[in-house]
């Protein structure tokens, strides 16, 4: 990547972006999205409907619970209040990241409409590319890989709906498995501050403990009261370190 | 053609805009939020026991084929997968590998 050359080239950015489809991230996304046309075709959701989801709610849980939730033959209410659930992580990781993508002239609306793209996959990408990237060329490269990894998983959906019924059974487990595995050593590698590290470790723990206790709320409770633990921790140990740095000076 | 459009229309309010309400609060929290405030160290705190939460669970309670499958053995590929990975540098897909071998593996020798 020549970041060290400063392009004034929006497209030539976006272009940078865009060629991160070819990144592992991006690759175990697709085959997953094969596997999702897969589930779609098994549980009666139609071509077109299983597309016009990959374009507009793009993230792979909330799909998977709406449709789980339109199958059981649950209402528009019901579905929208699983559905939302499920998405409240989409606002601290856009909270998250959009301090360090936005200039001071980036528009509201320009934020607003590039969100849509984000998703655990692109998240991690992001923070995982975006310090080498300067920082007024950053937009456009999210949206370069944001709106490319979209369009992508789209027309895979479309494509592979229909001509992958399903999966040998070992095959299927390993492509399942690929996501989470990824997300637990990129999560981990990506973190730039302790207290990263510190809210991965009690959102593991947290995660499947509150799912046995209160499978409702479950991910809530562990990632709002969790990831507060985390911060209460790092905030101690970094106050212990200051102090412990104007002792020794 | 009213009728055609309608599970359009149910997916369109129950799906996207189930989800994208809170990609746009998060702009609007974010827009406020300076890059070295204290405040976004709560928020990355908690967007990544979130999402590390949601992944946890996929591996503890997977749907699908991997439901059937033994708690232990996606347990010690996880596991295992994440020792290799620190191990050999934080590579990712060391990491990535390792897990994928240690499923497969233990999935054919122990059904």
């Amino acid at each position: 990547m020549s970041s060290d050359r400063i392009s004034s080239s929006g497209l030539g950015w976006f272009l940078t972006g865009a060629r991160g489809i070819f990144s592992l991230p991006a690759l175990i996304l697709m085959t997953s999205f094969v596997g999702f046309s897969a589930f779609a075709l098994e549980s009666g959701i139609s071509r077109g409907e299983a597309v016009f989801m990959t374009l507009s709610i793009w993230a792979l849980p909330a799909k998977m619970i709406l449709i789980g939730s339109m199958t059981s033959g649950a209402g528009l209410a019901a579905c929208f209040i699983a559905v939302t659930l499920s998405s409240v992580r989409m606002m601290p990781m856009v909270a998250s990241i959009v301090p360090e993508m936005r200039t001071q002239r980036t528009p509201v609306w320009l934020l607003l409409f590039l969100s849509h793209f984000v998703a655990i996959t692109a998240w991690v990408f992001t923070n995982n590319t975006i310090h080498h990237v300067p920082r007024e060329a950053r937009i456009a490269y999210f949206a370069g890989f944001g709106i490319t990894l979209t369009l992508v998983n789209t027309v895979i959906v479309a494509v592979c709906y229909g001509l992958v019924a399903a999966f040998p059974p070992l095959v299927a487990g390993v492509l399942f498995f690929l996501t989470p595995v990824y997300f637990v050593v990129s999560i981990w590698a990506t973190a730039r501050h302790a207290v990263v590290r510190i809210a991965f470790v009690i959102g593991v723990v947290a995660g499947p403990l509150f799912a046995m206790i209160e499978p409702e709320f479950d991910v809530l409770y562990a990632g709002v009261g969790g990831g507060t633990l985390a911060y209460l921790i790092d905030r101690a140990l970094r106050k212990r370190a200051l102090a412990a740095k104007e002792k020794a000076s | 053609m009213i009728a055609e459009l309608k599970p359009y229309l149910f997916i369109a309010l129950a799906g996207w805009i189930a989800t994208d309400i809170w990609r746009w609060l998060g702009v609007l929290a974010g827009n406020r939020l300076r890059e070295d405030s204290e405040a976004l160290y709560w928020v990355r705190a908690v967007a990544t026991a979130l999402v590390m939460a949601v992944t946890a669970k996929l591996i503890v309670f997977p749907t699908g084929t991997l439901a059937a499958s033994p708690l232990w053995i996606r347990l010690t590929a996880a596991g295992g997968g994440f020792a290799a990975f620190l191990l050999a540098g934080q590579r990712i897909p060391v990491g990535v590998i390792t897990a994928i071998l240690l499923l497969a593996g233990l999935l054919v020798l122990m059904p």
